[in-house]
C-alpha cells in the first residue's frame, strides 16, 4: 500500500501505518517524527526524509529508509531491523535492546549509546560509513559494528568512543593506531573466531547495500570491549 | 506579566538559516517553509527572524527595531534618541493581523545616524556608541526594547509559532541575501515579545537552540565590559560574548569559536598541529570564562555572512547542505528539503566545528 505522506501530520500517519495492510510504501515524507513507533510486524519503505525517533520502540518488522534519517532512530527499539541507505544523525539506537540497524553511509555522535542486552536479546548497529564522537558511549552490551568505508581523511570514528562502556563489544575495521580509547576498554586485533562473527555481519550489510564483501574484509579489524580489570570505581568520585 | 529571568525557562528550539554566497536575494517565504516541518520543535510562546541586506535604501544608517508597551514610552525613548541621532526616518512596522498572534506591543522602525558632534565630544567610535545607546535603552528606558541595531539588515520576532510571525511581520515582502530563523519551546514562562530569537547587538544576530549551563559565568565576565544582560536568557549572552570577541577583540570567527566552544584539554594535548596546538592553548586561557558549556546550536547573522556552531560535546543536532550558490542550515534535514528539495553536500558539523559562510566581496 503506498501512502503520500506530504503534509501530512506524524500522529495521522502513524495512523494510516497501523491500518495499513501488506507492505507499505510511504512517499514525500518530510521530518514527521516517530515514524512506525511502537509497532511490530510492518513492513516499511520510506521515501524522502523520515524525523527524528524514527521506529523508536520497534519491536519487529522491518523499516527500509531510502536516503538519509536523523536524529535518535530504533530509539529503545525492542526486535525488528532498520535498514538505512544514506547517513543517519545523532544518538541511533539510544537505549536500544534488541533488533539490528544497519546505516550505508555515516552516523553522528553517540551512536550506540546506552545499548543494552539481556539472553538472547543482543541488539546490532552496523556503520558502513564513519561514527562521530562518543561511539558506544555507557554501552551496556549489545554489538556496534563500523566498517570505515570511503572515509577518505577521516578517522573511523571520532573523539571518545566506548567512554563509560561496560559492557558488549564495538568492532572497529581499522588497526585503531589513531584512535584514543579511554583506559577502562580493552582493544585487541580481532580473533579468527571473531572474524567469522564479522563476516557473517559483513555478508548481510553487502546483501543490504550492494558492496563488495572481500573488500571488507581485506582489513584488520579491532575489537573493543570493557576492561574489567579498571573498573569505574573512581570515574566520577572516590569512594 | 512577568518578564524572564524572573522565571527560569530551559528550551528547546529549532533553527534554520539560508544565505546566498553571491548575494542573490531571496523573500521571506523559503524560511517560513523551513519551520515548517520542524514545527513541534516549538511550543508557538516565541518565533522570529533575521534578514541581512533588506534596506538597501538605508544602508547607511542604523535600523532600529523597538517595542514599546504604551505610546508615552514610545516618546520618551524618540526625545532620547533625538538628542544623539539625526532620525531620517521612523516608522510603524507594517504587520498583518492574524488570529495566531496576539498581545502585540507597539512595533517601531527608526533609521538613524549617531551626530557627529556627541561622538567628537564622547571620543568614542560610531559602532561603539550605538552598541552602548542599545544597551542603555533596553536597561534604563522601561517599556522599550530594542531588538534590532545593525546597518542594512533587521530582526522581527514575536510570541507565535515561527511561521506565523513570519506572516505576522509580512516577510513575504522583505528580499534578503541571508536569513536566519528560530522557534522557541520555552517550558515554564509565559513567553514575551521580546524574549523571542533572535537576539542582536549592531549587525550581530544569534538563533540558539540548546541552554547554556555557563550562563552566570558567562554573564558576570561580559557585564564588566558594559554589557547588560537584561533578559536573563542564555542566549543574550551569545550575543554578547561574540560581540565582544570579533569586534572589540578583534578576533576572527573562527577564533571565537574555539573560546566559546573550546576543545578539551586533552583534546588540545593531543593535537600534532604545534601552531593549532599552541593558539587553543593560548586562547582558553587568555578567555577561560568565555567558555559556553551545556547544549547549544547555534547560528550567528553578520553582514556579509553567516557563522553556523555547536557545543563541543554536540548536544544539539545541526545539519548543512548546499546548492548552487546558497547554502543552508538547519537543526533538521527535513527543514533543509523544505527550502531546496535537491540540496547537495549534507553534513553534519562537529562539536566545536565553525562553520563560515561568507558573500562575496562587494556583492552585499
Amino acid at each position: 500500500m503506498i501512502i503520500n505522506a506530504e503534509n501530512i501530520k506524524y500522529d495521522d500517519l502513524n495512523t494510516a501505518i497501523r491500518n495499513a495492510k501488506g507492505n507499505i510504501e510511504l512517499l514525500n515524507v518530510c521530518g514527521q517524527r516517530f515514524i512506525a513507533s511502537g509497532m511490530q510486524d510492518k513492513r516499511i519503505i520510506i521515501n524522502g526524509i523520515p524525523g527524528n525517533a524514527l521506529g523508536a520502540y520497534l519491536n519487529g518488522g522491518k523499516i527500509n529508509v531510502k536516503g538519509n534519517a536523523q536524529d535518535a532512530v530504533g530509539d529503545t527499539m525492542n526486535a525488528g531491523e532498520i535498514i538505512i541507505h544514506g547517513n543517519i544523525g545523532d544518538a541511533a539506537g539510544y537505549a536500544m535492546r534488541g533488533g539490528s540497524i544497519f546505516v550505508k553511509g555515516n552516523a553522528g555522535y553517540r551512536t550506540g549509546i546506552h545499548m543494552k542486552a539481556y539472553k538472547e536479546k543482543v541488539p546490532l548497529i552496523v556503520i558502513g560509513g564513519t561514527a562521530g564522537s562518543f561511539l558506544g558511549e555507557y554501552q551496556a552490551g549489545g554489538v556496534i559494528v563500523v566498517f570505515g568505508l570511503n572515509k577518505k581523511y577521516k578517522k573511523i570514528v571520532s573523539n571518545f568512543p566506548g567512554t563509560g562502556m561496560h559492557g558488549g563489544k564495538m568492532i572497529l575495521r581499522s588497526n585503531c593506531k589513531d584512535i584514543i580509547f579511554p583506559k577502562q576498554v580493552s582493544v585487541n586485533p580481532a580473533t579468527t573466531e571473531e572474524l567469522e562473527e564479522i563476516k557473517k555481519i559483513a555478508e548481510k550489510y553487502c546483501d543490504f547495500f550492494d558492496e563488495d564483501i572481500n573488500i571488507i574484509m581485506n582489513s584488520p579489524f579491532t575489537i573493543i570491549t570493557p576492561n574489567s580489570n579498571n573498573p569505574y570505581k573512581q570515574l566520577y568520585v572516590t569512594n | 506579566m512577568k518578564k524572564e529571568g524572573q522565571i527560569r525557562i530551559p528550551s528547546g528550539c529549532a533553527i534554520a538559516a539560508v544565505i546566498s554566497r553571491s548575494g542573490k536575494l531571496m523573500s521571506g517565504e523559503r524560511i517560513i517553509k523551513a519551520m515548517e516541518p520542524m514545527h513541534d520543535r516549538s511550543n508557538g510562546l516565541g518565533g522570529g527572524f533575521a534578514a541581512y541586506g533588506i534596506y538597501p535604501d538605508y544602508k547607511d544608517f542604523y535600523a532600529f527595531h523597538i517595542f514599546f508597551d504604551c505610546r508615552d514610552t514610545r516618546k520618551k525613548t524618540e526625545a532620547f534618541l533625538k538628542e544623539h541621532f539625526e532620525i531620517v526616518k521612523g516608522e510603524i512596522i507594517p504587520t498583518r493581523k492574524i488570529p495566531e498572534i496576539t498581545d502585540e506591543p507597539i512595533i517601531w522602525r527608526y533609521f538613524i545616524t549617531p551626530l557627529k558632534s556627541v561622538l567628537a565630544e564622547l571620543q568614542l567610535d560610531e559602532k561603539e556608541f550605538v552598541a552602548r545607546t542599545v544597551v542603555k535603552i533596553n536597561s534604563e528606558i522601561s517599556g522599550a526594547y530594542v531588538f534590532s541595531s545593525g546597518k542594512n539588515m533587521g530582526t522581527f520576532k514575536a510570541v507565535g509559532f515561527p511561521e506565523d510571525v513570519g506572516r505576522f511581520y509580512k516577510l513575504d515582502e522583505y528580499e534578503a541575501y541571508s536569513w536566519t530563523s528560530h522557534g522557541r519551546y520555552p517550558t515554564n514562562t509565559p513567553g514575551w515579545w521580546g524574549g523571542a530569537h533572535p537576539f542582536t547587538l549592531l549587525d550581530y544576530s544569534v538563533v540558539h537552540n540548546g541552554e547554556i549551563s555557563s550562563y552566570d559565568a558567562n554573564r558576570r565576565f561580559i557585564e564588566m565590559f558594559g554589557y547588560k544582560c537584561n533578559l536573563q536568557t542564555d542566549t543574550e549572552v551569545i550575543t554578547y560574548i561574540l560581540d565582544y570577541l570579533v569586534r572589540r577583540q578583534g578576533l576572527t570567527l573562527g577564533e571565537a569559536a574555539s573560546v566559546i566552544a573550546a576543545p578539551f584539554w586533552s583534546t588540545i594535548q593531543n593535537k600534532t598541529d604545534i601552531y593549532d596546538k599552541e593558539k587553543h592553548k593560548y586562547l582558553r586561557t587568555i578567555f577561560p570564562s568565555l567558555l559556553i558549556t551545556g547544549p547549544f546550536s547555534i547560528v550567528l547573522g553578520f553582514n556579509g555572512g553567516l557563522m553556523a556552531l555547536n557545543d563541543r560535546l554536540k548536544l544539539r543536532s545541526m545539519v548543512v547542505g548546499e546548492k548552487d550558490d546558497k547554502v543552508f542550515i538547519a537543526s533538521e534535514e527535513a527543514a533543509i528539503r523544505k527550502m531546496e528539495p535537491y540540496a547537495e553536500n549534507l553534513w553534519s558539523p562537529a562539536g566545536g566545528e565553525p562553520v563560515i559562510i561568507r558573500v562575496e566581496e562587494g556583492k552585499y
